[in-house]
């Protein structure tokens, strides 16, 4: 996994670059005044507790979520400043794995797969759809579940096809959230090395939002640690997780004994 | 230090709620006659759904239509024996179908039957995070599943209110000839002869108000399912429940309207 980490990332190139940003539900304050940076080339993995604000972070990304003040600039576009048009030209270009899957669940996996490559790319034959459909699965390891319906496969499946729904437009960008939550140790560490190889084959940047150490600690180039609507630690894994902070103590002995 | 949040409302939770919720729907429905007319316009979709609408529903309307059609002749026949007017039968029945029974029935049914299967739907693609999936994928959910669904209720609902009238007046037909022979020709040209042109035309603008308003209440209750599963039978009952509401409102309407024309 170290190894697949080896990653060429473009520290000029900024592919996400948020400042300032802040969201809020009704009284509840989610995000404080976040500033985010992901490189070209980067896996950032943010760490926090449930109800963080972590996957309002990657919603106000793909502009899923408006966000209330401050900047999201994403491949060198204000998210909160594009029509529909726009919007949808820029999502084309991120990928957006959900936490449970979010699969067509009256589609098999070949509609599944197919369904966004025939609805966003015009006049594609039918060859053009079975081969891409069929690199996909290939990439995730599951050229046999093709005729099967969402409700017949594993957890672990079903998030390596939401994983290979988004890589079938050939993304920039990946948004993965809680790409290992609730799965077996055996077919998280099979996820965490799809999202590395995914990072290496299609040159991806990638935000992976996680509570889970190990998964943070082999998928992120940086970590963010997010406590209370606000980063509390920036840095490698080992940069944030060598502070004396108790926050970031408490978090790591946590999940050192689970 | 104890903070005591105070949310202020213009009138009260429950008006402001009830307000914002007329506009809500408002918005959803304006939206809708933005899209429909726009490209893309999914027009495999729209043929799935026209047969999902009319296949879900058409034992049920066909059962229904029939015995609707023997039990109102079975009823109407002793009063009009008292006046001995059983000959008025067909027309009476006629009258009461095509012009009533028969586009109400229906629209009940699928009321039922399609705004409630509509609504659980789109209301588990809402808390399952499908239709969240759609808008990352830049597929427009409102164009793909809003609008697909609600063209297949406005066109399938008037077919098949003309299918339960036909159904109706033949179990009626059934009832009759059981009692005095007549032939079925003679019993739809009885049927028809009091029904003119401006019945017809009331009772299919009527359908096509119900198939509407069945699809845009069911997606929009669907489309706005909160609370995971318990959200999905909410969303779904109270599709059915507002359907039904304002179904027998339109028919008060419509049939005002129409009266209005006919003595014009």
């Amino acid at each position: 996994m170290e190894k697949l980490k080896q990653h060429i990332i473009n520290k000029e190139e900024s592919v996400i670059a948020i400042t300032g940003l802040y969201k809020s539900f009704d009284d509840l304050k989610v995000l404080k005044g976040i500033d985010f940076n992901l490189f070209k080339g980067e896996n950032v993995a943010v760490l926090g507790k449930s109800g963080t604000g972590k996957s309002v972070l990657i919603k106000i990304i793909v502009g899923l979520l408006k966000p209330d003040r401050g900047e999201v600039v994403v491949l060198g576009q204000h998210v909160d400043q594009l029509d529909g048009k726009e919007l949808n030209a820029l999502r084309l270009r991120i990928g957006f794995s959900f936490q449970n899957s979010a699969l067509y669940d009256s589609m098999n996996v070949y509609q599944n797969l197919a369904f966004p490559l025939t609805m966003n790319v015009k006049n594609l034959g039918k060859k053009e759809v079975d081969d891409a459909v069929e690199d996909v699965l290939e990439s995730v390891g599951l050229k046999d579940k093709l005729k099967q319906m969402p409700s017949d496969l594993s957890g672990g499946q079903r998030k390596r096809i939401g994983i290979a729904r988004t890589l079938i437009l050939k993304p920039e960008i990946m948004l993965y959230d809680e790409p290992t939550s609730g799965l077996d140790p055996i077919t998280s560490a099979e996820i965490i090395e799809l999202i590395n190889e995914v990072q290496q084959k299609y040159n991806t940047s990638s935000v992976i939002i996680t509570h889970d150490l190990t998964c943070a600690k082999n998928t992120g180039n940086r970590i963010a640690m997010l406590y209370e609507g606000k980063f509390l630690k920036f840095g490698t894994f080992e940069e944030v997780f060598k502070s004396d902070d108790e926050q970031v103590k408490g978090f790591y002995n946590y999940n050192f004994i689970q | 230090m104890y903070h005591f949040k105070t949310k202020r409302y213009l009138f009260s939770k429950g008006l402001d709620e009830y307000f914002t919720g007329i506009h809500k729907a408002y918005q959803f429905t304006s939206l809708f006659f933005k899209e429909v007319f726009k490209r893309p316009f999914h027009l495999r979709e729209v043929i799935n759904q026209c047969f999902e609408v009319g296949l879900k529903s058409l034992a049920l309307i066909s059962l229904t239509g029939f015995i609707v059609g023997i039990v109102f002749t079975k009823q109407s026949r002793p009063s009009l024996e008292d006046f001995g007017a059983t000959s008025w039968l067909p027309s009476l029945i006629g009258i009461a179908i095509i012009k009533a029974l028969g586009p109400l029935v229906t629209a009940l049914i699928c009321a039922g039957k399609v705004g409630s299967s509509i609504g659980a739907e789109l209301g588990s693609m809402k808390v399952t995070e499908q239709i969240d999936a759609m808008e990352v994928s830049a597929i427009n959910p409102f164009k793909y599943l809003v609008v697909t669904r609600v063209v297949a209720t406005t066109l399938t609902i008037p077919v098949l209110a003309l299918y339960c009238s036909f159904v109706a007046l033949y179990g009626s037909y059934l009832n009759v000839h059981a009692q005095e022979t007549s032939s079925i020709i003679s019993f739809y040209q009885s049927a028809f002869k009091t029904i003119n042109f401006l019945d017809i035309a009331t009772s299919v603008v009527k359908t096509i108000v119900y198939g509407f308003t069945i699809g845009i209440v069911g997606c929009y209750k669907g489309f706005y399912a909160t609370q995971g599963t318990r959200g999905v039978g909410k969303a779904a009952n109270q599709a059915v429940v507002l359907a039904m509401f304002l179904i027998f409102i339109e028919e008060v309407i419509i049939v005002q309207i129409a009266n209005w024309i006919r003595y014009f």
